[in-house]
């Protein structure tokens, strides 16, 4: 067994020192009848037996740089540059634990202060958490800050936002005296104003956008804030990060909290995760946030430090008066966040929002010259956009998936009523070839 | 060798048009987004990151990871957090491409090695554990309560009867629970320790009545004692109704040794980045999967995976799931892990990690208990609880023997927790640590006891070998600054400036 | 310790002074102490209603947070704005600039429960020395 330290010699001589004659007398306190469960397990393997397994089971996936894929809805192919890798690599961010003792945990500390004002640059608001897990949990604790800090009882959600955002909230909120309510959207795939006003009244805590929204368009948000805080309620704004080196962000759109999916700031999709839900909200709110927040400071000497602040709104002070019962975040998802950031820089957040943009605009006007598709060329997006078929869809994916190509995601199995609709999704992985090539490929269908 | 003591920020080290990544020119669609994007909806504030090259960064981060300690470089007996060794095939496997590109909405019959870990992994904790079926979702063992808290409630909801209103939790409990509870409307109510620091059968008995909604038990306990009564506190729990909940964070000495399934738990999380070897990361991501019983099944978070005759596939949740609590599937590279460890494992393996993490605490407190007052009586599980009371004549608390370790290379224990022991300092070797390095720091802590004694200002104002001594947690929450944003509005720019 | 006469004091370690209907509340210099240094003071509503013995403010240290009763029921008129941006008066002066909160009494007679500041001087020379 590897990983063990322990000699046969060493154990015996440990277990005399203890003063008990065999193991079993250590564990006297457990019942007779819990002791040695029959567990059935496979035998150990060895590591090259581990690695030639774990090769195997590898070898039975088409990952999407072996296939073509146009899979978004929530989890992004993006080019990570290596350095992410390198540093998130370094074992003494990777092994290390939460930084309470601050002296031993400075490099923590600080990478995390750095990630939380990259997201305030970002998202144009004040306070950011050091992680959340994702970006459909973070919006419900978002959610929950909306109802309690107003105390009132109802949440309005776009039905934009993303399917799995929305039924997390929904679980988050089920069986308490909270209730949370839709608002639609139009044929283009926008929220609808008219219902989102007349749904806006005295019981309305907090409400949800997300732009771009779940159809991959950039929602208009015009004059949605004022009506909001007129109205005593807090916004809450859901941004695919990488899009906010182009466009407008949450605290120019005048969000309270902006909360969501970090994973396109340089993590893999990795089947679902590990991913990393960002939380940034205006000053106002900085006491309500759930989680770790680095600060600051100085030490006894004077010289500049940082550690976790703010604790006692947490749960391993407040006990059953947090806030939230978060412990565990996504740290070193936040520092591969935080690497990437600084990576891009000033210039290349903006120059890598409009590449995706670019090459997602490109496939749309060649989609749109097929006859058995239809786009809508008017939209705005950003690098994701819907595509109606005039096919049955299974059939089209069922084709193209012959030829190596995740064509997207079916919008009916998240909406019944978007039969045949799909969502493409294009990133600076794509190149003109590989768009050339889905369109040949389509058109053939 | 020296590490960099400079700690300015990557902001502060900013060049105007240097920059790090590379990448494409071209552009493909002869739109300009600028014109093609109406005005209203583009951003209009510039983005206020730092412009540096891809040494600087590298050296800027590389330089940061020095300040810190971690398993590979410290022993950390850190207690309840099971700081052990985490192997590096296990972060080979996990990041093989294979994995890391595989979109979580791709087909099922795409991902079937993928599915094979997840279904594996399942089948491996139902054994070790003793439930029937697990959701892996959730993302973190506060998580996991989370969702168990939400089962209790749906499933006390399904049955109709008395109104359950109550969740006890030993008042030893981690601050995740009570949290846990709250958060859905439970009042939660401390049962008491005995002297023994055990659950306090009699205080148990008086607050057990038809309210009760759930128990939430660590076991062994955060003071490292298996409750011997566990049988009997099962039997009572569920003579009123109310369902049992595991808080698996304390499960590293309980493998192929006893099962909290068949103690009498319908509800259960572990920790995979606790007992299964999975890296904390300084401070995440871990997964922290949930386990029931048969009658809870119904209730569980979908999708699940399902083995069938045409291979793995996701299996709609039940009418009376309590719905989604993450985005996709989990953390799914976490539980890659955790597979690849529990193949090292094996049935064999289980066992001798248990043994070792608890024949490890065991030499630890014995060495140390002439010394230090322990806590508790006879021999403890994988972890063990020191009170520094008796050194309150000189001032010292148990923080300050904690930061007075890291002078001599070690990660401070747990400290100040659980809170039913005064100065508590909470140790947990694990199974992976050597002899040699308990007796390194056994000796460590003899002297600080010996320092305490004959230079108490030395360990009250420890640690002195380190870049910073003691930063003022006072002043950083008093007058919180908490990004670059907020330095330049409080004109804290430089290092020294920080008032 | 310094426990004023004029004052009248809780077992929680509130002190409370009435003039006319209205009467402030703080915390006394033995709690400051205990608390250590407060780093933030969550301050009650106006026109909050508040009952004895029931949490109506938290007083946060660094490493844990206070609950603070209402030493008498009532309803809250005014509390202590300049605690948001210096916490540290309760520190400094728990009975004059750091009052936490002031209150209309709904039951006066209530203040007959409360212990004069000798009888708190007992209880506080009873209460476990850390």
């Amino acid at each position: 067994m590897p990983y063990l330290s322990l000699t046969e010699e060493e154990k015996k001589a440990m277990l005399g020192q203890v003063g008990v004659r065999s193991f079993d007398d250590l564990i006297m306190d457990i019942p007779a009848s819990l002791r040695d469960p029959k567990i059935n397990l496979p035998s150990s393997l060895s590591e090259p037996e581990v690695q030639d397994l774990i090769s195997k089971l590898g070898r039975r996936n088409t990952t999407t740089r072996d296939a073509l894929s146009f899979l978004g809805a929530g989890s992004y192919e993006h080019f990570i540059p290596a350095a992410v890798f390198e540093i998130i690599g370094r074992q003494e961010f990777l092994t290390a634990y939460t930084p309470y003792q601050s002296e031993a945990s400075q490099g923590t500390l600080q990478a995390i202060y750095e990630y939380q004002s990259l997201m305030t640059e970002l998202t144009g608001l004040d306070v950011s958490n050091a992680s959340h897990y994702d970006g459909a949990t973070s919006l419900a604790e978002a959610a929950l800050v909306t109802l309690r800090h107003t105390d009132r009882p109802k949440l309005l959600v776009a039905r934009s936002v993303h399917p799995h955002y929305r039924e997390t909230i929904r679980t988050y909120l089920a069986g308490t005296p909270y209730k949370v309510e839709e608002f639609g959207f139009d044929e283009k795939g926008n929220f609808d104003r008219e219902e989102f006003f007349a749904k806006l009244n005295a019981d309305v805590a907090g409400v949800i956008f997300q732009t771009p929204n779940f159809f991959g368009n950039i929602e208009d948000l015009e004059g949605v804030s004022e009506k909001i805080r007129a109205n005593g309620s807090l916004m809450i704004l859901t941004a695919n990060p990488l899009s906010l080196g182009l466009l407008k962000s949450p605290g120019e759109w005048g969000a309270d909290i902006a909360a969501g999916e970090g994973q396109p700031l340089g993590l893999p999709m990795e089947f679902g995760g590990p991913y990393l839900g960002y939380f940034v909200t205006s000053k106002a709110l900085m006491r309500r946030i759930p989680g770790r927040l680095a600060g600051l400071t100085q030490d006894a000497d004077g010289k500049r430090a940082f550690c976790l602040t703010l604790q006692a709104r947490e749960q391993h002070i407040r006990r059953e008066r947090a806030g939230s019962n978060i412990c565990s975040n996504q740290a070193l998802c936040a520092l591969a966040a935080c690497v990437y950031m600084t990576l891009l820089g000033k210039n290349g957040i903006r120059e890598i929002a409009e590449i995706n943009w670019d090459r997602a605009t490109y496939l749309r006007q060649n989609i749109a010259k097929l006859k058995n598709f239809e786009v809508d060329s008017t939209q705005s997006i950003f690098n994701e956009f819907r595509v109606k078929s005039n096919k049955p869809f299974a059939k089209i994916e069922e084709k193209l998936m012959a030829q190596g190509i995740f064509p997207g995601v079916a919008l009916e199995r998240f909406y019944p009523e978007l039969k045949d609709q799909f969502l493409v999704c294009v990133t600076e992985t794509k190149s003109r070839e590989n768009l050339d090539w889905f369109v040949e490929a389509l058109a053939k269908c | 060798m020296l590490i960099s003591q400079d700690d300015r920020l990557s902001f502060e080290k900013s060049k105007p048009g240097r920059r790090a990544v590379s990448l494409p020119r071209e552009r493909f669609s002869g739109e300009d987004s600028l014109k093609s994007i109406p005005k209203s909806l583009l951003r209009q504030t510039p983005i206020g990151f730092p412009e540096l090259s891809e040494l600087d960064i590298v050296r800027h981060f590389i330089n940061l990871s020095r300040k810190n300690f971690s398993v590979d470089t410290h022993f950390y007996p850190l207690g309840s957090c099971t700081m052990k060794y985490n192997p590096k095939v296990n972060e080979w496997a996990a990041r093989q491409e294979k994995f890391t590109a595989l979109h979580p909405l791709q087909a099922e019959a795409t991902a079937q090695g993928m599915f094979q870990i997840l279904w594996e992994l399942e089948e491996s904790l139902k054994e070790i554990s003793g439930m029937d079926r697990f959701t892996l979702q959730p993302a973190a063992g506060a998580h996991g309560e989370l969702t168990g808290m939400m089962l209790v409630r749906a499933y006390h909801a399904s049955r109709g009867g008395p109104t359950r209103t109550k969740v006890l939790v030993p008042d030893s409990s981690h601050g995740t629970n009570p949290a846990s509870a709250a958060l859905f409307g439970y009042h939660v109510v401390e049962i008491k320790s005995n002297s023994h620091g055990c659950v306090d059968l009699e205080d148990l008995k008086r607050h057990l009545d038809e309210h009760v909604a759930c128990l939430m038990l660590t076991n062994p306990n955060t003071l490292g004692l298996f409750e011997k009564n566990i049988l009997e506190i099962t039997k009572l729990v569920h003579q009123y109704g109310g369902l049992l909940y595991y808080d698996g964070a304390n499960l590293n000495p309980l493998l192929g040794i006893a099962r909290p399934g068949d103690m009498g738990f319908d509800i259960i999380h572990i920790n995979l980045h606790k007992t299964f070897s999975t890296p904390h990361g300084g401070g995440g991501p871990g997964a922290g999967p949930v386990g029931v019983k048969k009658h809870l099944m119904p209730f569980l978070p979908g999708p699940l995976v399902e083995k069938t005759k045409k291979g793995f596939e996701w299996a709609s949740p039940s009418p009376r799931s309590i719905g989604r609590v993450k985005l996709f599937h989990g953390n799914v590279g976490i539980m890659i892990r955790a597979y690849a460890y529990l193949k090292t494992l094996g049935k064999e393996g289980l066992r001798k990690v248990s043994e070792a993490a608890i024949l490890n605490a065991n030499y630890m407190k014995e060495n140390l208990k002439d010394t230090f007052k322990v806590a508790t009586e006879g021999p403890c599980m994988h972890e063990f609880v020191l009170s520094l009371k008796s050194f309150a004549a000189q001032g010292v608390h148990a923080g300050d023997v904690g930061k007075r370790l890291l002078d001599f290379g070690f990660h401070a224990p747990t400290v100040h927790f659980p809170l039913v022991v005064p100065e508590a300092l909470m140790i947990e070797p694990t199974e992976t640590e050597s002899r040699e390095t308990m007796d390194l720091f056994i000796e460590a802590m003899k002297e600080i006891a010996h320092e305490i004694v004959t230079d108490p200002e030395k360990v009250k104002s420890a640690p002195h070998t380190l870049l910073v001594r003691r930063p003022d947690d006072v002043l950083a929450a008093r007058k919180p600054i908490l990004s670059y944003r907020d330095q330049i509005r409080e004109k804290v720019l430089l290092a020294e400036a920080v008032v | 310790m310094d426990f004023p006469e004029n004052l009248r004091y809780t077992k929680t370690h509130e002190w409370i002074t009435v003039g006319g209907t209205k009467a402030k509340v703080g915390v006394t210099e033995y709690a400051q102490k205990e608390i250590s240094d407060v780093v933030f003071v969550e301050l009650p509503k106006q026109g909050q209603a508040v009952q004895q013995a029931k949490m109506a403010a938290v007083v946060e240290s660094v490493k844990a947070a206070f609950d603070i009763y209402a030493p008498v029921s009532g309803k809250i008129t005014d509390a202590n704005k300049a605690l948001e941006s210096n916490p540290a008066l309760i520190n400094q002066s728990p009975y004059t600039e750091g009052w936490i909160f002031e209150l209309e009494l709904s039951n006066p007679a209530e203040m007959n429960t409360l212990m004069t500041a000798a009888q708190y001087h007992e209880v506080v020379q009873q209460a476990p020395k850390h």
